[in-house]
């Protein structure tokens, strides 16, 4: 049996009773050194306070679903370490930016909203039969778009992004870089549309490149370059309709 | 009302929550002593063109004690926004792509910055062999 640790959560909870407002709570905890910030939270939950309210699902960082402010750091909490935060305390508490719907989980059906805004699928450029064949695409323009694909809508790069704390009509990080996926598809045809979006009041120009949306990103999908590489689109599209004979 | 009761947590002093976001305000705060340089130095193009006792009235006044104190401060504040500058820079690229590889963002950043030094090395000897 190895060593037990322990450190103390300090939890932000907030039940939404009329009037009332966040608190914290302080749970002393017993843990090993393999053990991550979600397993604190569940032993909480199993063995002190069953009404300690948290999403979670795959424990691997691929769900996307237990971001969450830890020691003030937007983080995957399947992917933060308690033995990290020794000696503690160590503060948890809901994903900043967002409303709490109750203790660690949040309304994010802002985000929701804003993901259908950008049509994030493929609009063929030329429709094909299904006796063609499949849509084929090269390694390089696989790789102009791939790593913007990689996002699992953890939500940490909205809760990174003072922006859009400020200004929720902003489209935000995770959004932009959707779009921007299927923007830089080979494959895709509706540029034309998702650049609507891009160029209006809550596209891509509310960003002042603070950059800390790809500190946090634990995919690596870096959407801080997302929106600033839409920028330099916006730009030039909105100088393109200055030429005879092209519209917006 | 919402039925769903939530609460909002306010934003102010949301600058102070994280040093991350105290260095960004650091660099957005260097940005009007760069416009104000640039705006000293367009008055020198001004002055070149108004003749040389102008221009020599103007290159005087930049060797007052205030002015030297002022640019010793000012070459530090430049220098914060320039290695600031070329940080951010690789997230505002689109892809650079060597050999068939992405280039990594130190690359980058690393890049800039040895171009700017090396930039301002040059135009130092340059003013330096001028005024000798």
């Amino acid at each position: 049996m190895p060593e037990a640790l322990r450190i103390v959560l300090e939890v932000m909870r907030y039940t939404p009773e009329p009037g009332a407002v966040p608190r914290i709570e302080s749970f002393p905890i017993e843990f090993t050194a393999d053990m991550s910030v979600l397993q604190g939270l569940q032993q909480v939950k199993d063995y002190v306070d069953g009404s300690l309210t948290f999403r979670w699902s795959c424990r691997m960082a691929i769900c996307g679903s237990c971001g969450m402010m830890i020691a003030g750091v937007p983080k995957l909490a399947c992917r933060a370490f308690l033995r990290d935060f020794l000696p503690g305390p160590l503060r948890i508490e809901a994903l900043e930016h967002f409303p709490i719907e109750r203790d660690l989980v949040v309304d994010i059906s802002d985000f929701v909203e804003k993901l259908g805004r950008i049509r994030p699928w493929i609009e063929p450029k030329v429709a094909r039969r299904l006796d063609e064949g499949e849509y084929l695409q090269s390694p390089a323009e696989l790789e102009r778009f791939e790593s913007f694909s990689h996002c699992i809508n953890c939500l940490l790069c909205y809760s990174a992004c003072p922006q859009y704390g400020l200004d929720k009509t902003f489209l935000g990080p995770a959004a932009t870089a959707l779009l921007h996926r299927y923007n830089a598809d080979s494959r895709d045809g509706a540029r034309d549309k998702r650049m609507e979006l891009v160029n209006s009041e809550e596209g891509v120009w509310a960003c002042t490149a603070v950059g800390y949306c790809s500190e946090v990103c634990p995919k690596l999908v870096d959407p801080a370059n997302a929106v600033n590489q839409n920028k330099t689109a916006s730009a030039v599209s909105w100088f393109a309709r200055m030429l005879p004979g092209r519209s917006a | 009302m919402n039925p769903r009761r939530t609460f909002v947590r306010p934003m102010g002093a949301w600058w102070r929550r994280d040093a991350f976001f105290m260095r960004y305000m650091a660099r957005e705060a260097t940005a009007p002593f760069v416009a104000a340089y640039a705006f000293v130095l367009l008055i020198g193009i001004v002055r070149l063109a108004q003749g040389e006792s102008a221009f020599e009235a103007w290159v005087e006044a930049l060797r007052s004690p205030l002015s030297v104190a002022a640019h010793a401060i000012l070459v530090v504040v430049f220098a914060y926004h320039a290695y600031t500058w070329f940080q951010i820079m690789p997230k505002t690229m689109p892809p650079v792509v060597v050999a068939g590889r992405k280039l990594a963002p130190a690359a980058i950043t690393g890049a800039g910055i040895t171009a700017a030094v090396a930039a301002s090395l040059v135009l130092w000897l340059c003013a330096a062999w001028i005024v000798r």
